[in-house]
């Protein structure tokens, strides 16, 4: 790479010549895609929805436009630290405050696929993260770890959400394993290609949920339904990833990208 | 006898499909009265108030004492044939394609009101094929034609092998049998119990809609393995999922009847906010416009296509959507809008001559009611009252006790019926 | 043992056809304007002079009487307006002559015009009648034909009739017609013919059934003194019914109004039907020929086709009925049709016929039937026509 005065132009002189390769970590927001599905008393979060406004005719005959729906937690999303109520009294807590230089970090891949494709409620362990620091390096403080497990290749929104009768199986981090990224690596946050950064039977965990209340408990963040893992290096990799300024929102649908550099 | 009707061959592909043709539509304001009964599927006849005289035609007064005070009231329909004619050539487009055509006159046996001594009336009607030739006892019943106008019908004094395949009865009902059904959702207790009544009936195949594949519910894996059943994505909150299932089977569906409905049991003040409302709005409202909007012309462009044809639309709406029932108070709205949507449906439906056929029942046997007490409408009485109204005369069906109650105190007057559900616990 | 005011001085006179088309492109007022042209030709009056009219049309909407003197010039001090179809023309004489003897008016003018467009059968029968557009039309009737199948099915069942009786009256007919010049049939009829006729509505096949045209039928009712100084031939009005709605409870029409009203006919003319030289009866279907032999009292009720079978109903044989041809051969120009046989009687009885002649036509029976509403024809009406000598 050539060195300029400004390393901003160097970054998009590495993209222009592949030595940075720009990964898109969204999946598509599509009517199709999954929602998170909660018992039928509770609230629920809006699927993705599209209305045409126009499409060349009648109601207007130059625009193509659409009006779309969803909820803040639809597609993949940012979980802000006040989606939980551990992290409902901590400052800058939601998407509007949160500080725009947190939206650029570094990542770790923890690639679990082995263990995902064996047991569906696999449960990533502080022991594995460690096993895995002993090969890549200590966890860096404020950056991203994100569970690779390959889940986004299951197209079938069936086998993504993976239900039967007792609920989701999903893969997702065990309560230490929390603890251990939160208190003792103090990382930014936890990223997931299934639908919610907990496991799918995280509510029989103790606490329930620990991912969400650990993590947003200690104003860290969360991102979901996350793609192409494994386009990234297990380390080295950063993400870019800013939610839409909703004013106290708890969340919400993003475009999350990663720089990775190949040179 | 009526000889079975027998599966026909497929259709030539290289023939026009037949437009819809329909009977003659204009009617007087006082005829109507009959088709309002018929349209719960009554045969009522105006009788004097004040001597008994029965009328037929509809009168604005009492040809016999010129009383104005004519009530509808239901009848017997038992009567004499007293002569028929086969109609061999016709002045209206659809009776021409339809000739030969019976018809009858027919004397009504005088009435067991005592008080009235004049004759009962003489009615035309459209006479099935298996009366014998007069003189001979019939029955007659009001049904609503192509048109969706009442017209009278008059079947033989029992019933006989293969009554219901004769001409006229499939084109005053819309018998399932050989005909092609959509149930938008099947995961629901009234889909699934709507879908294998179908298949009882005859239908001769039933697409089942799916919204939501990764959900387990029971007996969804039991319906999938019918024979008879193709599951078919079909999500009425998505626009592009409406607008996909339609332009895949929308060419084929004959009758269509929509299950998807949101239900929570929530007063005003029971739920924050707005979200469930919406989403009962979503798809109770815009799930019906949706599916409208889609499967709406394309079921009309085969109202007349072959003897299996686009014949009907069934709304399972709500007797709440009558009147508010404060303990549900925003699906009984939702049903409301159903209710004045699906009246808008119909008036599209009619046009080609697609009954719309809207049910009412009462409080179902499902989760969201299972608070309430007892007389509640099982998912499979609901069901076979719907396969009943499609092979009957009638758009209008009021399942169970509750549901009946309700219309009738309605009827009397909606603002009392309004105050005794405010007052009620 | 009538009690009523006989017709005595008054006379019908003047009677005018305007030739028969199938379809027409003109409107009714056309038709109109030229039955009441050729009345002035023909009676040397000018229009002017019509200080009475009635008026008859199925096919002047939205206009009536009213329209028709305003479209026409005419000023008259008496008006009225007939819409009873089949009766009309029995019914304009009537009141015409009741004008005229009252001194209301002095010369009446009794027109009936219609014309025919293509589908103006089916937009008339489609809005005949509120029962009929709400109880018979949307049945898929042609118009009446399934309420005289309905009827001459019970008639044939109850009576014995046959086809072949029908058939011998359509026969008949046509053999008159022939010599008709404005009969719009003018090949003759076989019974062979008849009876393989297509079917229409059984037992009504194609034979059965008048053909709707277009046409115009007028006369002029006056003063006996008023036609001598005119020389014009007239002919006498001695007696005249008409009933509405007779026999309603029946459950199916098997009788007319014309038996509730016979004695008081034959009674005011001091007559029998025995004297009766010729009918023109009213004949859109065979079967309402039959109910006029027994209601008008030439046999009892049920004996009609051992009439039909007794009779040859030609101008040449015995007992000559529609002396044109009648509906069934010259056709139906809609209310026309209600006044072609009281016209064919005035020309009969004042040896002014334009086909064949009955011999010796001293008094003529006219028959009316109209307006079938729902399951029935309403209207009756009956008169007895003789040489004005």
């Amino acid at each position: 790479m050539q060195s300029t005065t400004n390393p901003l132009l160097d970054i998009l002189s590495g993209i222009a010549q592949r030595q940075i390769r720009v990964v898109d970590l969204t999946q598509t927001l599509d009517p199709d895609f999954p929602q998170i599905e909660l018992p039928p008393e509770m609230g629920r979060c809006w699927p993705f929805r599209l209305e045409e406004i126009s499409r060349y005719d009648d109601r207007g005959s130059a625009p193509y436009w659409n009006n779309f729906s969803c909820g803040e937690h639809t597609g993949t999303h940012f979980d802000a630290p006040i989606h939980w109520i551990s992290g409902r009294n901590l400052p800058d807590n939601s998407t509007d405050t949160i500080p725009v230089e947190k939206m650029v970090a570094p990542a770790c891949v923890i690639d679990c696929v082995k263990h995902a494709r064996q047991n569906p409620d696999f449960l990533l362990t502080a022991e594995f993260l460690k096993n895995w620091e002993e090969e890549n390096g200590r966890i860096p403080q404020d950056s991203w770890v994100l569970m690779r497990t390959d889940w986004s290749k299951r197209n079938d929104p069936a086998a993504y959400q993976n239900f039967d009768e007792e609920g989701q199986h999903t893969p997702g981090p065990a309560t230490d394993a929390v603890r251990f990224m939160v208190q003792e690596r103090n990382i930014l946050g936890f990223g997931s290609e299934c639908i919610g950064t907990d496991a799918g039977q995280a509510m029989h965990l103790r606490p329930p949920y620990p991912c969400h209340y650990y993590v947003h408990g200690a104003g860290k963040y969360g991102l979901q339904c996350l793609t192409n893992l494994d386009q990234l290096p297990s380390t080295g990799s950063v993400i870019f990833s800013a939610p839409l300024k909703i004013k106290q929102g708890s969340g919400s649908p993003l475009r999350v990208l990663a720089f990775v550099c190949d040179g | 006898m009526a000889s079975p009707l027998r599966r026909s061959k497929r259709k030539n592909p290289v023939i026009r499909t037949r437009v819809p043709q329909l009977p003659p539509m204009a009617r007087s304001r006082i005829f109507l009265g009959l088709t309002s009964a018929a349209a719960r599927g009554v045969f009522e006849l105006q009788v004097c108030r004040e001597c008994g005289a029965i009328q037929y035609p509809p009168r604005e007064a009492c040809h016999v004492c010129l009383s104005d005070g004519l009530d509808w009231k239901e009848q017997s329909g038992a009567g004499q044939l007293v002569a028929h004619t086969m109609l061999r050539h016709a002045m209206e487009n659809y009776f021409r394609e339809r000739l030969p055509w019976r018809l009858g006159i027919v004397k009504l046996d005088v009435s067991d009101d005592l008080r009235n001594p004049h004759p009962a009336p003489s009615l035309i009607v459209h006479l099935h094929g298996d009366c014998p030739e007069p003189p001979a006892p019939v029955r007659v019943f009001a049904m609503l034609d192509r048109s969706g106008q009442a017209i009278l019908v008059a079947l033989p004094e029992k019933d006989t092998p293969h009554m219901t395949d004769d001409l006229q009865m499939r084109e005053m009902t819309c018998d399932p049998k050989f005909r092609k059904s959509l149930v938008t959702d099947g995961k629901s207790p009234v889909g699934q119990a709507v879908v294998k009544e179908l298949i009882k009936a005859g239908s001769d195949l039933v697409w089942v809609g799916e919204a939501a594949p990764w959900k387990k519910i029971p007996g969804w894996d039991e319906i999938k393995a019918l024979q008879d059943v193709t599951v078919v994505d079909l999500d009425v909150t998505n626009p592009d999922s409406v607008r996909r299932c339609a332009a895949q089977i929308g060419q084929k569906v004959d009758i269509l009847i929509n299950t998807a409905e949101q239900h929570r049991a929530y007063r005003i003040d029971g739920r924050h906010g707005t979200e469930n409302a919406r989403a009962e709005m979503e798809i109770n409202y815009l799930g019906l416009l949706r599916l409208a909007q889609e499967f709406g012309p394309v079921m009309r462009s085969r109202a007349a296509d072959t003897e299996i044809n686009a014949v009907a639309w069934v709304n399972i709406l709500s007797i709440y959507a009558l009147s508010n029932n404060p303990n549900q108070s925003t699906f009984s709205a939702s049903k409301a809008a159903a209710h004045s949507l699906a009246q808008g449906i119909r008036a599209s439906m009619q046009q080609a001559g697609v009954r719309v056929i809207n049910i009412f029942p009462g409080p179902l046997d499902v989760e969201w009611n299972q608070e309430l007490r007892p007389p509640k409408v099982s998912p499979n009485a609901l069901a076979r009252e719907i396969v009943k109204a499609l092979r009957g005369g009638a758009e209008d069906v009021y399942p169970g006790d509750i549901a009946k109650d309700w219309y009738k105190r309605w009827r009397e007057d909606p603002k009392v019926l309004e105050r005794e559900l405010a007052f009620a616990d | 043992m009538s009690r009523r005011q006989p017709y005595d001085g008054i006379v019908v006179t003047t009677p005018v056809s305007v030739p028969y088309v199938r379809f027409s492109t003109k409107g009714a007022h056309w038709w109109i304007g030229r039955a009441l042209a050729t009345l002035v030709e023909d009676s040397g009056l000018t229009k002017e002079q019509f200080d009475g009219v009635c008026a008859t049309s199925m096919s002047l909407h939205p206009d009536t009487a009213v329209g028709i003197v305003q479209h026409h010039g005419l000023s008259p001090r008496w008006l009225d307006h007939i819409p009873m179809g089949g009766v009309s023309g029995i019914v304009a004489m009537r009141r015409a002559a009741r004008a005229v003897q009252s001194g209301d008016a002095n010369i009446v003018a009794c027109i009936a015009g219609d014309t025919n467009h293509i589908d103006s059968f089916r937009q008339g029968l489609e809005n005949f009648s509120q029962f009929g557009k709400d109880a018979v039309y949307p049945l898929g009737t042609g118009g009446p034909n399934a309420s005289f199948a309905f009827l001459t099915d019970y008639y044939m069942r109850e009576y014995g009739a046959t086809r072949k009786d029908f058939g011998k009256i359509c026969v008949a007919q046509r053999d008159n017609a022939l010599a008709y010049p404005h009969a719009l049939f003018k090949a003759p009829l076989t019974l062979d013919e008849y009876m393989s006729a297509r079917p229409i509505a059984d037992p009504i096949h194609l034979f059965d059934c008048v053909m709707p045209c277009a046409g115009a039928e007028a006369y002029l009712v006056m003063r006996e003194e008023q036609s001598v100084d005119l020389g014009l031939k007239f002919a006498r009005i001695l007696g005249t019914i008409e009933r509405h709605n007779a026999f309603a409870d029946d459950p199916i029409q098997y009788r007319g109004g014309w038996a509730v009203d016979r004695e008081d006919l034959y009674g005011m003319a001091d007559l029998t039907p025995g004297d009766i030289d010729f009918f023109e009866t009213y004949d859109d279907y065979p079967v309402i020929n039959m109910l006029q032999f027994e209601d008008l009292g030439f046999c009892d009720k049920g004996e009609g086709p051992d009439f039909v079978r007794r009779h040859t109903m030609t101008t040449d044989g015995s007992f000559p009925i529609n002396t044109s041809g009648g509906q069934l051969s010259v056709g139906q120009a809609g209310a026309s049709g209600g006044f072609l046989g009281i016209v064919e009687a005035i020309r009969q009885v004042t040896g002014q016929a334009l086909g064949n002649p009955v011999p010796d036509a001293e008094i003529g029976l006219v028959g009316g039937f109209g307006m079938i509403s729902y399951d029935r024809g309403v209207c009756s009406a009956a008169a007895i026509l003789a040489a004005g000598r």
